[in-house]
């Protein structure tokens, strides 16, 4: 059997100590996971070590660690693999996950961050008017949508990996919005609406996600949280037109508009557009926009001092040689009924060859 | 080697300095690059939030004006951002025949189509990894006629080139995330460790939360300084308007002088080359490149 190396990272906040390493070399087959060395080195050689842990087969989500510096299951994670992604002689790196304080050793709080993000989605159904006579009745496919998100093991990693979270921790993040759009798309919940207001207008909330990928990457279940959040903006801006107090919805107004007017992007405008919800004259008039734009007057002068940006460039924009192709492709899409989304999540990958394979339910009610 | 170009929007916009060292290093290089200049904007993730279907024809549009190119072995982009958008809109159209049809059926009136190779027919390349994949680093090590030597220089990759790694080739090129590094080292200068280089700089969101957006970016630079970096590099014009155009504003949120230089990749490969600082456009920069420029005079004379 070969041996692997562990450096496990220590803590224990009720002893007054710092952090510290402790390496443990365990006996075990490449294929068995890093969960089960620690467990190893638990029992044969130091007791006090700190893990949380269930069932062993990725599905009560107890035992998110970071490995090698990537958030993952222990559990999922063979030791092997690890070893070889830690590169020749060097220990297998176990911490705990980011974001969240930590209780003891690779034990975090998930109650004092992952289930309080949770509980401020509003985590159960809210349906409109009185409930029927005996269940709720669903067509089966009107469900397909949020099996992606149901699909979440609530283990915490992509909190644990969220990098805006890191840098804000009241966003309230990936594992919640993902959630939050479990509710939103159900046909039974009544709330759509006031569900996806309510997030956007949250300074903290949809719209500080920064499409970093990091949930997508490190999500043991394929939940791809930030999907779900681009989901719940799509749903929000798209489907209800929902003007918020962050600039999402002028954000995302202001990009589209400008590509379809020019073909690439005119970034001078973008900000003045943002801010008024996607009109360049809303934008430069209206007292909230203005008052955003003079806060950014500096960044302008920057840009105009260092030379990067000329005057010309900041007022005007060359359009597309045959910008009327892109115009028209915006006007066909968006006259269609149906928005069509293909979730590789849901149809799977390799349906290259067959007829029909694009299912119905790839397309989104609008 | 003939390539496709698809420069970007950035590149052309308030990054002018990165498309235009990138013209000057290409040659150097022995690339031809056709330039893409009827082709749109990828979306940059944006597009995709507000309709999935427009804006993978858009890149579908792109990506068969680039297959139409005679003789270009494959496309390339000079943007983190623009090659993870696009590499979004790729995974879909290659993985189901039908979709494919209804986006090539939006591109009729053009009379353009998007073709799905497999990768070793055709590929679209950030130019990071075209440096280590196609052109390669011996390659690249023997036309540096001016060794960084003594430059400490931090990689900064941007979200969209790392992640997510299935999606973006990491199974047949593993090393994808560590490139930067390798390039680093093959022109000589000494690539720095530091936390940021893999993280996010916050640029979509500033807009949006502007606090948060600058926080990331500033802990990224103040990191990298604090590991002693001269400068750092990036092959995302977006990651470079967070990093060095909003670097002043960033270093209030992150209460601390900041003051460090960032390249555009092609202008760090540029300066070994031999192609002088004014015409990479180091001067075009919100933070000063001077010591960088000095450090690098000084090589010459020696």
């Amino acid at each position: 059997m070969p041996e692997y190396k562990l450096k496990l990272r220590r803590y224990d906040p009720e002893s007054g100590q710092p952090a510290y390493w402790s390496e443990y070399d365990v006996d075990l087959d490449a294929e068995r996971s890093v969960l089960q060395g620690i467990l190893t080195a638990r029992d044969d050689q130091d007791g006090s070590i700190g893990i949380r842990c269930s069932c062993r087969a990725a599905i009560c989500g107890s035992c998110a660690v970071r490995i090698n510096g990537k958030t993952a299951l222990a559990c999922n994670t063979a030791i092997g693999e690890a070893a070889e992604k830690a590169g020749d002689g060097n220990p297998i790196v176990v911490e705990p996950m980011n974001n969240m304080p930590v209780i003891k050793d690779l034990i975090v709080d998930m109650d004092a961050v992952h289930w309080k993000k949770v509980q401020r989605v509003v985590p159960w159904l809210l349906p409109d008017g009185d409930p029927p006579e005996r269940e709720y009745v669903v067509p089966a496919e009107s469900m397909i949508d949020i099996t992606q998100s149901m699909a979440c093991i609530q283990c915490g990693a992509c909190v644990g990996a969220c990098l805006s979270m890191e840098a804000n921790p009241d966003f309230i993040g990936p594992a919640a919005l993902a959630k939050a759009y479990r509710f939103v798309g159900d046909p039974r919940d009544g709330q759509e609406r006031e569900r996806l207001k309510d997030l956007a207008e949250d300074p903290d909330g949809l719209y500080t996600c920064t499409h970093c990928f990091a949930c997508v990457e490190v999500c043991p279940k394929d939940v791809a949280p930030m999907n779900q959040i681009m989901r719940l903006r799509r749903r929000a801006t798209g489907d209800f037109g929902i003007k918020d107090r962050n600039n999402g919805y002028g954000h995302e107004k202001a990009f589209v508009n400008l590509i379809e007017k020019y073909g690439t992007l005119h970034e001078a405008q973008l900000l003045p557009r943002s801010f008024g919800d996607g009109s360049l004259l809303k934008g430069q008039t209206e007292p909230g926009a203005v008052k955003e734009l003079i806060e950014n007057l500096p960044t302008a002068i920057r840009g105009l001092k260092s030379g990067k940006v000329s005057p010309v460039k900041a007022l005007w924009h060359h359009k597309l040689p045959g910008q009327e192709n892109v115009k028209r492709i915006f006007d066909e899409v968006h006259a269609k009924e149906d928005r069509l989304e293909l979730n590789l999540y849901i149809v799977g990958e390799g349906n290259d060859e067959e007829i029909g394979a694009m299912a119905e339910i790839a397309k989104e009610d609008v | 080697m003939k390539l496709a170009y698809w420069p970007g929007c950035v590149s052309r916009g308030f990054t002018p300095e990165l498309h235009g060292s990138m013209n000057l290093v290409a040659p150097k290089l022995d690339l031809e690059l056709v330039e893409l200049d009827r082709a749109n904007c990828c979306g940059a993730g944006v597009i995709a939030e507000h309709n999935q279907e427009l804006v993978d024809t858009l890149n579908a549009r792109t990506f068969a004006m680039a297959q139409k190119v005679e003789g270009a072995v494959g496309m390339m982009n000079i943007c983190s951002t623009c090659q993870g958008a696009q590499s979004e809109a790729q995974e879909r159209l290659d993985a189901d025949g039908d979709y494919r049809d209804v986006v090539n059926s939006n591109l009729a009136a053009e009379q353009l189509a998007y073709q799905k190779h497999a990768e070793t027919d055709w590929w679209n390349k950030n130019f990071l990894w075209l440096l280590v994949e196609e052109i390669g680093l011996d390659k690249l090590r023997s036309k540096v006629v001016r060794p960084l030597e003594g430059l400490r220089i931090a990689p900064f990759y941007g979200c969209y080139i790392v992640r997510p790694t299935k999606r973006l080739g990491y199974a047949d090129h593993p090393e994808r995330d560590q490139y930067l590094e390798y390039v680093i080292d093959a022109l000589g200068a000494e690539p720095v460790e530091y936390a940021g280089a893999r993280k996010c700089c916050g640029f979509p969101i500033i807009t949006m939360n502007r606090a948060t957006s600058l926080r990331q970016a500033g802990r990224h630079l103040a990191d990298a300084i604090d590991a002693g970096a001269d400068c750092l590099v990036t092959p995302c014009p977006l990651c470079h308007l967070n990093l060095d155009l909003q670097q002043p504003a960033a270093a209030k949120f992150v209460e601390r002088d900041l003051d460090v230089p960032v390249l555009h990749l092609p202008q760090m490969v540029g300066l070994a080359l031999g192609l002088e600082p004014k015409a990479l456009g180091m001067n075009k920069h919100v933070v000063k490149t001077k010591d960088v420029q000095r450090k690098v005079a000084q090589l010459a004379a020696a």
